[in-house]
């Protein structure tokens, strides 16, 4: 195939971009080398929007001791522990075949963690959905937590937590973001920089087919009419294999045999040589006739592009081979020398004897495009005057059931009953709470994760929001008892190509940087998604934060659910009545304008690092960060969890009740604490400068204000648990 | 006491049920699928999983497997086989135990906590438990067990029902059923009572910070019970 600017376009390049190749290879490059040049220049490989944008954000602190660049960050535990996380996108093949394509988001990013030797203990996600009365949604809903079920069942490996939401802006392009935890000795874990010449470049795990060939360039696209043509550009799961192939990498990785290993995942056996050979600024040379293949007559261009799954390559020691080989043999699995390190610092492929492609690896990686992309800055919109006509006939009661039941709070058990929660046997914090928590085996220790979303704050302010997702997270960590440390982000946006998208993209990550610099809660790891979008519409700004924390002892653990009755309940951080962009405000009042609520770091910072005082002081019973629905949506969670009742007395406030209660204000818990503590309780906030108001009472299953405003916790139970269940049942 | 753990490729409860067996007294060792010969056990345990990926039917390859005919005779020969969730599959794949595990009824996997009701207590899996009803876990996708009418006859002539999905208070009724099984079952026999089957996970349930602590009564009850 003779290849011109057309066979470049067609492939996804600019034109400006294939002028760029012809320049540095100094000639035309071929068509295996073109869709090697596709492949990594693309935006899913590249980070070409998105590069300079990063760079601001904090990777570095005492606890890391990986951040960005490698398959997944990682973080010091203490005792020689280490946790290795990571969260990506798999959005695009999610839309296109639900099952599969969410399956092979799990599995991809649990190679990225086993990669490094660490063996998986948790796997989390967060997903996103178009409106329920969508008509795609149901299914699309329905294939993506059978095909999470279905690889991280099969794996072995427990979904411990997760975050589902509903938006019509994820009509057409729906976010699926799957996170990994894995647990390894800090003194041996692997990377992916190649070292010394000469050394065999091992093929291991399944074969390579036609599967997922430009995978990685269709996520670099947005959707139009012909989206259902790129179905085989999808991936297709097999945990069995990657089960085995866990397994038997960490089998060979107790010895010491292995000087780098990559996994295959968006341009597969193109991205995973490259990037080794870059890393350890070496040159890789492959023969292509020897890569395990499952079709026949596949050409370079098709094996170099195949992004079939469960894959993996090494660079091993000299002499080692025949030793690794027995391991995979054991294991069923394939094992193949496919090349050697080079010092040519070139990908020079070899195929029936020929060279068919010969690239120098700086021109793929350094030399690859980088834009400083036009961004438009967002206004902070203007606050609303909730009018008193407006609120005047509400009742309190009906509208917290109407909360308890909207798709973006309501319990989701039926997605997490499809999970396998609790095998490996250290899950002692299941879904549902704010964190999700696994005991590190055979310790005292306790690692929690969570993830987090805020849309609809990052659409009507990105700053704000981008500091506010990183705060949620912080919360919710800090609510199980665990210390934060690092984060993980998953970057899902609109089109780099239009100002507005792109300025959400530039602003959102500037308010993260912000957020987690002053939290001392750096980001180790990420992954960006941009185009996504249905022709011109692109999705509401959706950074994902996945937050990790430890418990030093996981006797220690907190839940959210209320403990005794008599207890006394308190807020811990103060309400101005901040009703603009709330759930409340949204759904019941019918208002979409106005500014997210307002962050401060200060008061997030030390109203949660005085609640870890009193939770080391073993002086909380139960906690809960207040989010969406405000006080009120918080508090009868906390009820409908332990079976318990309430008796609140709103304290005396300016602000009225629908505010007091409803208001997304930030930085703010609810903690339950046993009465004769109080004192204790009040004296370390005080001394602190951390508000708190006493809201009431535990009791036995009423939630009550007054004798108008009162109501059974079965019915708030049977309000939260019914919509889900009963919406895909119909 | 001596048990074995029989780790099939796609094994993924094994370690769980290692570290069970060993936390109540047993001298547990694992043992690889291609391997031909058991070493001396007082028990052997299939534990859950996705044997072979279970793309064919759940546990009919592993059922074939190299170390299965020495389960076999074992089990013949009077041994206590024990299968959980993916054994239970493949003891039914061998005919140990009578019937079939099919897709649960509402097609979805399943995990979550559920109460079992024991049926029969003349057996050394369940003599001297004292309670009535145990607070188990299961997690699965095929736990829903049938079988012909005439295995059932003979199942519940024989008292081969080990235990029923039931409500706390140990009423057994359709409610009550996770899965869609044939009586509520959740576990049988073999005739002679030395096979056990069932879906429920007692090694997730071995200490108070986990689902529970049901399991731990299981155990130390059952190592007791081979003394």
């Amino acid at each position: 195939m003779i290849v011109n600017e057309q066979v470049a376009v067609d492939h996804g390049l600019k034109k400006d971009e294939y002028a760029k190749i012809c320049e540095l290879l100094k000639r035309n490059p071929n068509i295996t080398e073109l869709g090697i040049f596709s492949a990594m220049w693309n935006e899913h490989c590249s980070y070409k929007s998105s590069r300079l944008h990063l760079k601001k954000l904090p990777t570095k602190g005492k606890k890391v001791i990986q951040g960005p660049g490698e398959n997944a960050g990682v973080i010091d535990i203490e005792d020689n522990d280490a946790i290795v996380f990571k969260i990506e996108s798999h959005n695009h093949p999610s839309f296109i075949e639900p099952y599969q394509g969410a399956a092979t988001g799990v599995g991809g990013i649990m190679r990225d963690v086993f990669t490094m030797g660490a063996r998986p203990i948790a796997n989390l996600n967060s997903i996103h959905f178009g409106s329920p009365q969508h008509k795609k949604t149901k299914n699309l809903l329905r294939g993506v937590v059978h095909g999470i079920g279905g690889y991280g069942n099969c794996m072995g490996v427990p979904t411990i937590a997760g975050q589902t939401s509903f938006d019509s802006s994820y009509n057409g392009n729906i976010l699926v973001n799957a996170m990994t935890l894995g647990l390894v000795k800090k003194d041996k874990i692997f990377y992916s920089k190649a070292a010394g010449l000469n050394k065999p470049v091992i093929y291991v795990g399944s074969k390579t087919g036609r599967d997922g060939i430009h995978g990685a360039s269709m996520a670099s696209a947005s959707f139009d009419e012909k989206i259902e043509e790129k179905k085989p550009t999808v991936q297709v799961g097999d945990p069995f294999t990657e089960k085995l192939l866990l397994e038997a990498c960490l089998e060979l990785m107790a010895g010491d045999s292995i000087i780098a290993i990559q996994d295959m995942g968006a341009a597969g056996l193109t991205s995973s040589s490259i990037e080794m050979a870059s890393k350890g600024k070496l040159g890789i040379e492959i023969n292509l006739n020897k890569v395990p293949c499952r079709e026949t007559k596949m050409t370079p261009y098709e094996i170099m592009l195949s992004e079939s799954q469960e894959r993996m390559l090494i660079v091993l020691e000299n002499g080692k081979e025949e030793q690794a080989k027995k391991i995979f043999d054991k294991w069923n699995l394939d094992f193949a020398v496919i090349g050697k390190t080079t010092n040519s610092k070139k990908i020079e492929l070899y195929f029936d004897e020929e060279k068919v492609a010969d690239i120098p690896v700086n021109t793929l990686v350094e030399n690859s495009p980088m834009y400083d992309r036009k961004w438009k800055k967002t206004k902070l919109p203007k606050k609303n005057k909730i009018k008193k006509e407006d609120i005047r006939h509400l009742k309190m009661i009906d509208v917290l059931k109407k909360i308890l039941a909207n798709p973006n709070i309501c319990s989701k058990e039926w997605i997490w009953q499809q999970y396998d929660h609790t095998v490996m046997g250290d899950t002692i914090q299941k879904p549902g709470g704010d964190a999700g928590v696994v005991r590190v085996h055979g310790t005292d220790k306790a690692v929690a994760a969570c993830v987090d979303s805020s849309a609809v704050y990052c659409w009507a302010h990105p700053l704000t929001g981008g500091k506010q997702v990183v705060c949620e997270s912080f919360r919710n960590l800090i609510s199980v008892g665990a210390k934060p440390i690092a984060i993980t982000n998953c970057l899902n946006f609109g089109s780099p190509e239009n100002e507005e998208n792109m300025g959400e993209f530039v602003e959102c990550v500037q308010g993260i940087g912000e957020a987690s610099e002053y939290l001392k809660f750096p980001v180790v790891s990420g992954n960006v998604s941009f185009y996504n979008q249905t022709k011109e519409e692109g999705i509401k700004p959706t950074p994902a934060i996945g937050g990790v924390g430890l418990i030093k002892d996981y006797k220690n653990m907190i839940t959210m659910k209320f403990k005794e009755v008599d207890n006394l309940v308190l807020v811990i951080g103060k309400t101005e009545g901040h009703i603009d962009q709330s759930l409340f405000a949204r759904t019941i009042l019918n208002e979409k304008n106005g500014p997210p609520p307002e962050v401060n770091l200060f008061n997030e910072k030390n109203n949660g690092e005085t609640l870890l005082k009193l939770i080391d002081n073993n002086l909380i019973k139960s906690a809960h960060d207040v989010s969406l629905g405000g006080i009120i949506t918080a508090v009868a969670k906390m009820c409908i969890k332990g079976k318990k009742g309430i008796t609140i007395k709103k304290p005396k406030y300016l602000i009225n009740e629908i505010e007091y209660f409803f208001a997304e204000d930030q930085s703010r818990y609810i903690i339950e604490i046993n009465k004769k503590d109080f004192k204790k309780v009040a004296d370390m906030l005080n001394k602190n400068a951390v508000h708190f108001d006493e809201l009431g009472t535990i009791t036995e299953n009423e939630l009550y204000i007054n004798d108008k405003t009162k109501v059974t916790i079965d019915e708030l139970s049977t309000s939260n648990k019914s919509w889900l269940n009963n919406y895909m049942s119909k | 006491m001596k048990s074995s753990v029989i780790t099939f490729p796609g094994s993924n409860c094994d370690r769980d049920m290692d570290v069970a067996l060993k936390k109540f007294g047993f001298k547990n060792k694992m043992v690889w699928h291609a391997d031909a010969e058991l070493p001396k056990s007082d028990l052997v345990v299939l534990p859950g999983g996705f044997s072979y990926g279970d793309y064919l039917r759940c546990g009919s390859m592993a059922s074939k497997s190299k170390i299965m005919q020495s389960v076999i005779n074992f089990a013949n020969s009077g041994g206590m086989v024990m299968g959980i969730c993916n054994g239970f599959q493949i003891l039914v794949e061998t005919g140990l135990v009578p019937g079939v595990l099919l897709r649960n009824k509402y097609l979805e996997f399943i995990c979550k906590n559920v109460f079992v009701k024991i049926n029969d207590k003349k057996n050394k899996y369940f003599k001297n438990v004292d309670n009535e009803v145990l607070e188990f876990h299961i997690a699965h996708n095929e736990g829903n067990y049938f079988c012909t009418n005439d295995q059932l006859k003979e199942i519940q002539d024989n008292n081969q029902i080990a235990i029923n999905y039931c409500d706390e208070n140990g009423k057994i009724e359709d409610q009550f059923n996770p899965n869609g099984s044939l009586k509520n079952i959740a576990g049988i026999f073999n005739k002679e009572k030395n096979v056990l089957g069932m879906m429920p996970h007692p090694e997730r349930m071995i200490d108070k910070s986990l689902s529970g602590e049901d399991g731990s009564l299981f155990f130390k009850n059952l190592i007791n019970n081979l003394k």
